[in-house]
């Protein structure tokens, strides 16, 4: 039986354009909708496969604000059957802070009696793009680690995880307990169904306030990059373009 | 300042990549290498051209194969005086670095793109996928990470001594829990292919099904380049992830990226943007993808990319 703790982040879910705040304290998401990232999804994929494979019970775990519940109820939805809410300002929490909080609910639940063999975060989050909550996370634990894998399976008492090298598919087999921080491309997240979703409405979510002072993230401002104005070159519209497109194929040697 | 950097070579050297980082911490202070595992004349001169005052070299069986944990034991047990630590922005920058950052007990900033030397270390750094950049002021020694083309690699005005230290950095055993135990070579097709490819012929949702690719598979083939995607793309299955380009798949930087029904929204932007020449073919002549290209032909690909093929096949004849 393993237990899998699963980590995500309520981030916004951007499209074509950012504005920030007029401070630029942060992203203005007053009119956008939120997410957890790609590789989130299949962390999540991943830790209610791994826990249906060994009968044991995937959890899933956010810090940030009281919307960020939604994002606990999205997971549930897919199979995962508990849920950990962080009260904090995301915001102000830099990846020691997130790390250090989410350490102490693994040893507060592993002193209650759950031990959660494996714990899978997103590679990095969607917006700061930090890179380093689970390896933080992994040293407050002393676990081992590793980071950017597409699929993971437990073997006993071993997690055996994949994913990109520079040459190829590598191949880790890390002792549990363990920490692997999930890229996407491994797995195909599973849509919820109706009854999912009325499961996940009835699953009491454990509600953990963290009152720590944080290190903060070092963060001054968010700036926007500069605008380039414009510059392209339209070659013209529909079929009736295909010389002008061959011409600048032929003109920067392309063409085979 | 002196700043330490972790560079990472491939068949062909010191990985661009880490010319990139040399040639940025040029401009924080002196700098000075450190490899993981053999290295090669070539790598040690390159790096002297690219300022390297010493090249440390982490030898040992802790690194006949990757461990993360035991590579963050080699660049800390090389930090003497630097002021700050670096590496490429790379998967394994990115990883090593952290480790090392939680070895010295300090922040680290990914993504970098420019610095101000200085205490406290101001950084500005890439987030949202690039779309947005967030200043960041790193106290005490710094780590970062360095974004890929966050600079044109130069090599230095005055080269470096590329003094070869060799070091058998002591490696603890919990350090070797993560290893890689096995790699599978990936097929030549993947996306490695991909990321080094000089022309990509990219499809998005326009594209309108796993059948509508085979006319940008030709065009593909008659500039000698390969098929990249959008996310949606492989997320509806039509193409296999290996070929996705973005935030969370490939960042490719080719000569010429001709990127076909994709709107352009930021996620596949950070994967695309480091292409030397955009040719957007969209039916929204305001798709972000349009404005931001070098050239565009405003139509539906279904009609413009047979055309073009046809174009090509006619003045081939």
């Amino acid at each position: 039986m393993a237990d899998v703790l699963v980590c995500v982040k309520r981030v916004v879910d951007t499209g074509g354009e950012v504005t920030l705040t007029e401070d630029g304290s942060r992203v203005d998401d007053r009119s956008l909708g939120h997410t957890v990232s790609p590789h989130e999804e299949c962390a999540v994929e991943l830790a209610v496969q791994v826990a249906k494979a060994t009968d044991g019970e995937a959890t899933v775990l956010t810090l940030g604000s009281e919307d960020a519940v939604a994002q606990l109820r999205d997971a549930l939805a897919v199979g995962c059957t508990r849920a950990v809410h962080i009260e904090a300002d995301a915001d102000g929490y830099g990846p020691a802070d997130v790390a250090a909080a989410i350490a102490d609910v693994v040893r507060t639940h592993e002193a209650a009696g759950t031990t959660y063999d494996l714990v899978l975060l997103g590679n990095d989050a969607a917006d700061t793009g930090d890179f380093q909550v689970g390896i933080r996370l992994a040293y407050e634990l002393d676990r081992p680690v590793v980071t950017g894998i597409a699929t993971v399976s437990v073997e006993g008492d071993r997690v055996v995880a994949s994913g990109d090298g520079p040459e190829g598919t590598d191949t880790y087999e890390l002792p549990l307990p363990a920490v692997v921080t999930v890229m996407e491309g491994g797995v195909e997240p599973r849509y919820p169904s109706i009854p999912g979703r009325m499961r996940a409405k009835r699953v009491q979510v454990e509600t953990v306030v963290d009152e720590r002072v944080p290190v903060g993230s070092g963060r001054v401002r968010l700036k926007l990059p500069p605008v380039q104005p414009s510059q392209v070159q339209l070659l013209g519209e529909g079929p009736e373009a295909a010389p002008a497109v061959v011409d600048l194929l032929e003109k920067l040697g392309v063409l085979r | 300042m002196t700043v330490l950097v972790l560079v990472e070579t491939d068949a062909g050297g010191v990985a661009e990549v880490s010319l990139e980082t040399l040639t940025v911490a040029r401009g924080i202070g002196g700098v000075d290498a450190l490899v993981v595992g053999g290295i090669a004349e070539d790598v040690v001169t390159r790096l002297g051209e690219y300022g390297a005052g010493r090249v440390v070299q982490a030898l040992g069986e802790p690194f006949s194969s990757y461990a993360p944990a035991a590579w963050a034991a080699a660049v800390v047990a090389a930090v003497d005086d630097h002021d700050v630590v670096m590496a490429a922005g790379t998967p394994r920058g990115n990883e090593v670095m952290a480790h090392v950052a939680c070895r010295l007990g300090t922040a680290m900033a990914a993504n970098v793109v420019t610095v101000d030397a200085g205490a406290p270390l101001r950084v500005s750094r890439q987030v949202l996928g690039g779309a947005a950049l967030e200043e960041m002021e790193l106290t005490g020694r710094a780590v970062l990470t360095v974004a890929g083309h966050a600079c044109e690699p130069a090599p230095a005005d005055e080269p470096g001594a590329a003094s070869v230290v060799p070091l058998e950095p002591e490696v603890a055993e919990a350090d070797l829990r993560a290893r890689v135990v096995r790699t599978e070579a990936g097929e030549p097709d993947q996306s490695g292919s991909l990321k080094s490819a000089r022309v990509v012929v990219g499809a998005g949702r326009g594209a309108g099904g796993a059948d509508g690719f085979k006319e940008l598979l030709e065009l593909a083939d008659h500039v000698g380049g390969t098929i990249g995607v959008s996310r949606v793309v492989t997320s509806l299955g039509w193409r296999p992830h290996h070929e996705q380009v973005g935030q969370t798949g490939s960042r490719i930087s080719p000569d010429l990226y001709i990127p076909c029904g994709i709107s352009g929204a930021i996620q596949h932007w950070a994967g695309c943007s480091g292409a030397k020449t955009i040719l957007a073919v969209n039916t929204d002549p305001d798709a972000p993808m349009v404005t931001k290209a070098h050239y565009a032909v405003i139509g539906d690909l279904h009609q413009v990319v047979p055309a073009v093929n046809e174009e090509i096949r006619r003045r081939r004849a």
